[in-house]
């Protein structure tokens, strides 16, 4: 424990006395911090505070010396790790306090006046770092369970989650608050909040449109409906019948992955916009007027239906599998027949499943904001509405706060519904034991049911995404439908007359985007499986909270995620909006729900007798994963992987308010050139977005299947060469 | 006691451990000595597997004092005890070679390598795995891998080593001669073992010593002798080994004496001081000779159920005190259901129990 306090201490000295304690301007890799070291607004803490008088930069350094004296002065274990504790956290919590101090917040507890003060830097994260690390050895020296790597990282994953999800959305809780003239007053809100733009049920009665709150609930409830009906289709389909091309479905259930979200609904502009094909069509046979009915409501739906019902299927294959066969079996031997069978049986123990699969439709509409965006005419949705209070012509934070609380509430209420409600309803349990039995097949009537809905629908996604490749071919569509390169060329055009120049416009999003996702996709696994290390393998007070707060930024829709870190990030203490960090970071704790769940899901499966029987053996639990967990969880972490890459490139409701012009991301340039009417450029930079993904996907699988592969290589070979004659007795018992 | 009696001792002082609400140990006491084999036995959920884990430091007492080798260990975590386990599923790393998982808990404690593959291969040829050591686990059978697990644990030479049902993934046919083999590695390397098992038939083959757990708590401690011989309760009486466990008329006699009266017949059995009020007479299935009815005043009944199994015939019997179930491996006369018998107890295989 001294050991480790110490080296926290050093790292803690270093960050404070030689690293540039506030936001450099040019950043910190432009190294100007060196050549004027010491000096100015860039110097380490420890020269502000001597030569500067810059008192409120004191605390830290006071809290590292003090842990440093404690840890030599005490001898007794028990002590020093309270002395640490102590010194430890309060210095963390001045530290907090001081990089509040500028803001309105800060002035209100600190009326002094301080000079005009930048957001934390490199040394002040090192520094807080470094106590953090101090105050959780400290604390797992006490012996209340759980070695310094463990409290380490609890401690580590707390911080994170606290800064990077809890803190903006408490942000943004406070601006809601916010009156025109920049006081907070409670009794404002609830008129806003409830106010009649927001939840005006004037639809209804047929005398105009209806609030956005309104009319996304509407949506979400009817796509939710939907898209679990169909996926309860295919999902029989898939695992009830004799269907032959059951890959093909499989294929199904990849596609919203690394389907950029407004693709759908750019597709569907392609088919059934003015000039689309299937609109052109009507109107020559038919005589049909060409309307716009696909810009509002019906055109949402159908992109939504399209792009979450392969989220419903996934999740309902799991839960019709998961219904053991017996059950099936005993009905069929008390004399019921398939139907019954089905209506009296399987049916209800899908329900909990069935409202799983709907509540994740739901919540999945409420925040989609691709299709609206791209789709929304007249039609006003709440995760449309907080982009247009903020970029709109007039910019207005506080209603963008008002109407994000709005869709935070719907969403959460979804969300705690699912695991309050359902979560303890679930009756397909997954004992481990094989249990034998074949699945009933379907009745007639159901199985008929189930192809015509579902087949036609299969045959539409597939032609919705022909639509998209066919569409970057094509010059102009419904006026001069002339096959061309052209929009590949003007994308992604590369000069090798002077060596190479990227003379594409979609280069540069195109590159930021990879480099992004690249660095994302890891720090999101490692956060991600880390956090479903200790909620699977530790147990620690507070570990429902913790799970809770953790899965909580699932359910925070992206467009609320976004807005809320552009008012949290632009001002001290954390300064990040412009900055390339700040995508990483967005993307790291979005997405780090997926890792949480791939890495519970994966870590439950090992059994927990091998963490202890290396710990039994002498290692402490830094090892134990690092030898142990980590290797068995190899293809969980390649999923994990590849997975929070692919979400990092197709994201885009909360990347949209956090891309600068120097940091532009791939899908917020694509909804620009949509903006600009430019489809047939937006459509084939989406077929390479899409492409890139599937590549990625396609790697990954490869990989996973080497590896497997090579493991059955060698039992094979083992298994064919000859026993060897064993003695069954230790040699100890001849003696 | 001398300082090698020390090495391998394990004691508790009033140890608890609750889980929230649920009292897993209702403060348990032990002394145990080193050098043997003890047994933990009971039925599932008495707290066994939780005393286990306690002495192996994957659990931490919620109250009390647990030392090992005369070393407080109470507040170190199992990375800091010198204790092995051996897994009842044996916990083999399946990325790991047979060498490998061998050699784990030394390279973690920074043995050099050459030192760390010596130990591990001495290891395996006193499990009988030499030649092994390339192998994957999921290429060996369930009784290798177990004795691969021994391996593993025993090459660190701890004090104590813990085995958890050890034998609960094998077939019937090789628990006997493994059960015997963890009984010879024991003997050859004179350490603790403590051994949790739920089958009281492999607990007497091979312990020392037998806590029987019941409850959270500890219903008896003692040789597999003193168990059968001298249960304390009814409940120790019919789990270690079976037993009829009937209604009696007791009167003190002097000598450590007591005058057993059943039905009719009545025995002298000894008892420590006095027999308890209450007291029930414990009947071992073997303790009743089964002989053709005669009308004497003895024990006598109606056979109600017959079972010949080859070299034994079991019967359950219906008397006047209660239905008695008695093993004939005499393989004298059959009787079959309905045949009326009298029934002769051997009077040095009875016992009183407390109410």
């Amino acid at each position: 424990m001294v050991r480790t306090t110490s080296l926290w201490l050093l790292v803690g000295l270093f960050g404070y006395c030689l690293l540039p304690w506030f936001m450099v301007e040019d950043g910190f890799w432009s190294f100007s911090w060196i050549q004027n070291f010491g000096t100015g607004e860039t110097a380490p803490a420890l020269f502000q505070a001597l030569f500067q008088r810059r008192i409120s930069l004191t605390p830290a350094g006071i809290a590292l010396a003090a842990s440093a004296i404690s840890l030599m002065l005490f001898s007794m274990p028990a002590v020093r790790a309270r002395a640490l504790i102590t010194i430890s956290g309060i210095g963390l919590l001045l530290m907090v306090f001081q990089g509040f101090a500028p803001t309105s917040f800060g002035a209100v507890l600190q009326p002094a006046v301080v000079p005009a003060q930048a957001g934390f830097g490199v040394g002040s994260a090192v520094t807080m770092i470094a106590l953090l690390f101090v105050l959780t050895t400290a604390v797992s020296s006490l012996g209340k369970g759980g070695d310094a790597f463990v409290v380490g990282l609890i401690g580590l994953i707390i911080a994170l989650v606290g800064i990077f999800v809890f803190f903006p959305v408490g942000h943004i809780l406070i601006r809601a608050f916010e009156l025109p003239d920049g006081s907070y007053a409670l009794s404002g809100f609830f008129a806003r909040f409830f106010s009649s733009d927001i939840w005006s049920l004037k639809c209804v009665i047929g005398a105009g449109s209806c609030g956005p709150a309104v009319n996304s609930v509407l949506l979400a409830v009817m796509t939710g409906a939907g898209t679990t009906l169909l996926g309860l289709a295919f999902a029989l389909i898939f695992t009830r019948t004799e269907f032959r091309a059951k890959r093909l479905l499989r294929v199904l259930t990849v596609i919203p992955i690394i389907t950029p979200p407004f693709v759908i609904g750019l597709a569907l502009i392609l088919m059934f916009g003015r000039a689309g094909a299937v609109t052109e069509i009507f109107a020559d046979l038919l005589g049909m007027e060409k309307t716009r009915w696909i810009y509002g409501f019906w055109g949402i739906y159908l992109a939504q239906m399209l792009s979450f019902t392969p989220i419903a299927f996934l999740v309902l294959i799991g839960v019709v599998e998961g219904i053991s066969p017996s059950m099936e079996e005993a009905s069929q031997t008390l004399h019921a027949d398939r139907w019954q069978t089905f209506r009296r049986v399987s049916l209800p123990l899908m329900r909990p499943g069935l409202a799983n699969a709907f509540l994740l439709g739901f919540i999945e509409s409420l925040a989609d904001f691709g299709n609206p965006l791209v789709l929304g005419g007249n039609f006003n949705v709440l995760s449309t509405e907080i982009y247009f209070a903020i970029v709109g012509a007039v910019a207005d934070p506080a209603k963008a706060a008002i109407l994000a609380m709005a869709l935070l509430c719907l969403t959460l209420c979804a969300f705690v519904i699912q695991r309050r409600w359902i979560g303890k309803r679930s009756y397909t349990t997954v004992t481990g034991k094989a249990d034998s039995g074949q699945h009933s097949a379907l009745s007639p009537a159901v199985r008929t049911a189930c192809y015509a809905t579902a087949l036609p629908w299969a045959a539409f996604t597939a032609i919705v995404y022909g639509m998209i490749l066919f569409g970057s071919f094509v010059k102009l569509w419904g006026y001069d439908n002339s096959f061309t390169l052209d929009h590949y060329l003007r994308a992604f055009s590369i000069d090798l007359s002077n060596g190479i120049r990227w003379t594409g416009v979609a280069w540069d999003s195109y590159f930021t985007t990879l480099t992004i996702s690249t660095i994302a996709a890891p720090l999101t696994a490692l956060v991600g499986l880390a956090t479903a290390y200790l909620l699977v393998r530790q147990n620690f007070a507070g570990k429902n909270a913790f799970e809770f707060g953790t899965m909580l930024s699932f359910a925070i829709p992206g467009t609320v995620i976004g807005v809320s870190y552009i008012m949290a990030f632009n001002v001290p203490p954390i300064e990040l909006t412009g900055t390339s960090i700040i995508l990483i970071i967005v993307f790291v704790f979005r997405n780090m729900p997926v890792g949480v769940r791939g890495g519970i899901a994966a870590m439950s499966q090992l059994d927990k007798s091998f963490d202890e029987a290396s710990i039994t053996l002498g290692a402490n639990s830094f090892t134990t994963v690092r030898r142990v967990i980590a290797p068995l969880l190899g293809p969980a972490m390649l999923a994990a992987l590849t997975y929070s890459f692919v979400r990092a490139i197709t994201s885009v409701s909360a990347v949209i308010f956090l891309v600068s012009a120097k940091h532009n991301m791939a899908t917020s340039f694509i909804v620009g050139r949509v903006e600009n009417g430019e489809f047939g450029l937006a459509i084939a930079y989406s077929t390479v977005l899409i492409i890139t993904m599937l590549s990625a996907i396609l790697l990954l699988q490869l990989l996973i299947g080497q590896r497997r592969l090579r493991r059955q290589n060698r039992l094979q070979k083992s298994v064919s060469s000859k026993p060897r004659i064993l003695t069954l007795q230790p040699a100890g018992r001849n003696k | 006691m001398t300082d090698n009696n020390i090495v391998g001792s394990i004691r508790f002082e009033n140890v608890v451990k609750k889980y929230g609400q649920v009292t897993a140990l209702k403060s348990l006491s032990l002394d145990l000595q080193s050098g043997r084999l003890i047994t933990l036995l009971g039925p599932s959920g008495c707290g066994k597997t939780t005393t286990l884990r306690l002495i192996a430091g994957l659990e931490m007492a919620s109250a009390g004092k647990i030392i090992i080798g005369g070393k407080d260990v109470t507040d170190l975590t199992a990375t800091y005890r010198n204790v092995s386990m051996v897994f009842q599923s044996y916990a083999l790393f399946p990325h790991m070679s047979v060498m490998e998982n061998v050699k784990y808990g030394l390279t973690v404690s920074s043995v050099p390598a050459a030192e760390a593959t010596e130990k591990a291969l001495d290891a395996l040829a006193m499990v009988g795995l030499d030649g092994f050591g390339e192998r994957l686990p999921s290429e060996l059978s369930g009784g290798q891998q177990q004795r691969v697990a021994v391996a593993r644990a025993v090459v660190l030479e701890p004090e104590v080593l813990l085995l958890d049902e050890p034998l609960s993934n094998l077939d019937a046919k090789l628990r006997r001669s493994v059960r015997e083999d963890i009984r010879a590695i024991q003997q050859k390397l004179g350490i603790t073992v403590v051994y949790v098992t739920h089958d009281q038939e492999e607990a007497m083959a091979v312990s020392d010593q037998i806590i029987v757990m019941r409850n959270a708590e500890i219903e008896q401690i003692g040789s597999p002798h003193d168990l059968y011989q001298r249960p304390s309760s009814e409940f120790i009486a019919d789990f270690i080994g079976d037993a009829n466990v009937v209604d009696c008329e007791v009167r003190n006699l002097s000598d450590g004496l007591a005058e057993v009266e059943i039905g009719a017949s009545k025995y002298q059995l000894p008892v420590n001081n006095q027999a308890p009020p209450g007291s029930r007479l414990v009947i071992r299935p073997h303790a009743v000779r089964l002989t053709p009815y005669v009308k004497n005043g003895g024990l006598s009944g109606e056979v109600g159920y017959a079972a010949y199994l080859g070299n034994q015939v079991q019967y359950t019997i219906h008397t006047a005190v209660s239905d008695l179930f008695v093993v004939d491996n005499t393989m004298g006369d059959f009787y079959p259901v309905g045949s009326k018998v009298s029934l002769d107890l051997d009077a040095s295989r009875l016992c009183l129990v407390g109410g």
